[in-house]
């Protein structure tokens, strides 16, 4: 741990900066995508913008800014109507290559009912033909990076929401991924357990070296987590500003009491407050 | 609370039964004060007496009608299963063919039983085609429900992975379409002694079956009421017991996890 954060700590920090941040190979280009459903409503302006590999970057924005939709885009879940997306710096069809692996955590735990942890856990590699005793090497891995390897044999309904929500990442974790997009994961829970999976989280992320591209509309959430914060507007979704949060990791409660940590909360909170009103201008 | 609950579950038996048993007394008492003749309402004891004199005949009886039963029951399972799968993976063999299943669901048994009867030479064959078409339909509506009704979360999920549409269909929409498809279970086990019933009423007319509705048939005819009750008695026997088997099968497959199955906890 302490090893890690000797390393990676410089890293992280020059990532922040503007110069260093472009050195670094892109893992996620979003190169003018444009969604507009086929109701009409356009649920996203033309948007450009770059996740570089190893950063935590967060969509924050009103309801209704396309953050989500823009993060389905980027798991290729939906297609843009105009403009394109890149994977590492080539198509969707060569994710999976060279174990450039993005994965999905939904807002819900979306568990299957019936399969106890363990089952849930396990999905991935079954759907990918892992040989049995590997798959259970890495099941029982990825519930130990989220601490549930005493409830591996828990059906889901018997688990608290958080720890549900725990199942879940370790089930995205069990496909070891480069790349972890998370739409607003914790937002059904309650503060204390979404700030104790938001440290975790982040432990994990910087232990990893993972990507991260994580949408939340909590201020707090964004300025704790982030490298950098992308705000968004509303009607039409589109990105309205950068923060980069110059903080270095590890971050722990220390943190979220700091005088740095509440002047990056009051900016995001103007920026917001600006979001709605541009927003309410476009209407 | 836990010997409350002990409680409520031993009275949830002991209730019912004292019930049936005030009843039958009052049964048995109306019946001898006002000396009410048998052949009008026999009394309980003399139900009983007659099917303990009349055994071997309402066993043989009771055996045919549980055969056509299982056999209808059986049939409305693997063809309605196959149906809804069917119809589950294409929205066009639904669109197709449903209006006719709704068709084959509303058509009274009675009034198309003659005519399976002349069709189908096997007097049991036609029986036990008459109770399939009335035990079919909620295997199918169900079944085609519940592997509809999958979360949409785990869709995508699976998508996500790459899942064919085998591991689909095995993994996620089986699973999901399990609650509904012992709900079918249920309702289609008690519709095919229902089928065999009702079928070997408009068949034993013709004297070729000899199940529980031909016994009940001939007591009417020879104003033998009391085997007339000991027969219906044997086939309200037969209903219970099949949903007691279905509750119990549904209660194994689906215990672990579903809400339906679920003891609250106090």
């Amino acid at each position: 741990m302490r090893m890690a954060q000797a390393v990676r700590a410089p890293d992280t920090n020059s990532a922040a900066g503007e110069p260093a941040a472009a050195a670094r190979p892109p893992a996620i280009e979003v190169l003018g995508a444009e969604k507009i459903f086929s109701n009409g409503v356009r649920a996203l302006a033309p948007i450009d913008l770059t996740v570089n590999q190893g950063e935590f970057v967060t969509l924050l924005g009103p309801s209704g800014c396309g953050k989500s939709t823009l993060l389905k885009m980027v798991a290729n879940l939906i297609e843009p109507t105009s403009g394109g997306l890149m994977w590492w710096g080539r198509d969707y069809g060569h994710v999976g290559e060279d174990g450039k692996k993005l994965v999905f955590v939904f807002q819900d735990p979306t568990l299957m009912p019936w399969a106890r942890v363990r089952g849930n856990v396990r999905l991935p590699l079954d759907l990918a033909g892992v040989p049995k005793s590997e798959g259970d090497a890495r099941v029982d891995k990825a519930l130990a990076t989220v601490g549930l390897e005493k409830f591996d044999a828990s059906y889901p309904r018997q688990l608290s929401g958080g720890m549900q929500m725990r199942a879940s990442i370790a089930r995205a974790l069990v496909t070891e991924p480069n790349l972890l997009l998370m739409d607003e994961p914790f937002g059904a829970l309650d503060e204390i357990t979404r700030n104790k999976l938001d440290q975790d989280l982040l432990d994990l992320w910087f232990e990893k070296t993972l990507t991260v591209v994580f949408v939340t509309h909590s201020i707090y959430e964004s300025v704790f987590l982030s490298t950098r914060v992308v705000v968004m507007a509303a009607r039409p979704g589109r990105v309205l500003r950068e923060v980069v949060i110059d903080e270095p990791y590890p971050r722990d409660d220390a943190f979220r009491v700091s005088q740095k940590f509440a002047a990056y909360a009051r900016d995001l909170q103007v920026l917001l407050a600006e979001a709605s009103v541009s927003g309410a201008a476009h209407d | 609370m836990a010997a409350l609950d002990k409680n409520s579950r031993i009275l949830g038996i002991v209730l019912p039964i004292l019930v049936g048993i005030v009843m039958l007394v009052m049964w048995e008492g109306s019946v001898r004060y006002w000396q009410v003749p048998k052949y009008l309402v026999p009394s309980p004891v003399l139900v009983a007496q007659t099917l303990v004199d009349q055994w071997s005949l309402l066993f043989d009886s009771l055996l045919v009608t549980l055969k056509v039963t299982f056999m209808a029951f059986f049939f409305a399972v693997v063809i309605g299963t196959l149906i809804a799968f069917a119809f589950a993976q294409s929205k066009l063999i639904e669109m197709s063919f449903f209006p006719y299943a709704v068709l084959l669901q509303v058509t009274p048994v009675v009034a198309i039983a003659p005519l399976i009867i002349i069709w189908v030479k096997q007097p049991t064959a036609a029986l036990v085609v008459c109770a399939t078409i009335v035990a079919l339909f909620p295997i199918i509506s169900n079944t085609i429900l519940g592997l509809r009704s999958v979360n949409p979360g785990l869709l995508n999920l699976f998508r996500m992975n790459k899942a064919t549409r085998l591991q689909e269909l095995v993994r996620l929409r089986i699973p999901s379409a399990a609650p509904y498809f012992f709900g079918g279970l249920r309702i289609s086990s008690g519709l095919a002694l229902i089928g065999a019933v009702v079928a070997e009423f408009v068949a034993g007319t013709g004297g070729t079956s000899a199940g529980l509705a031909y016994q009940i048939l001939q007591a009417g005819f020879q104003l033998d009421i009391p085997l007339l009750f000991a027969a219906l008695f044997l086939i309200t026997l037969t209903g219970v017991a099949l949903f007691l088997l279905m509750v119990t099968l549904s209660r194994l497959a689906l215990g672990d996890w579903h809400e339906s199955e679920l003891v609250p906890e106090t």
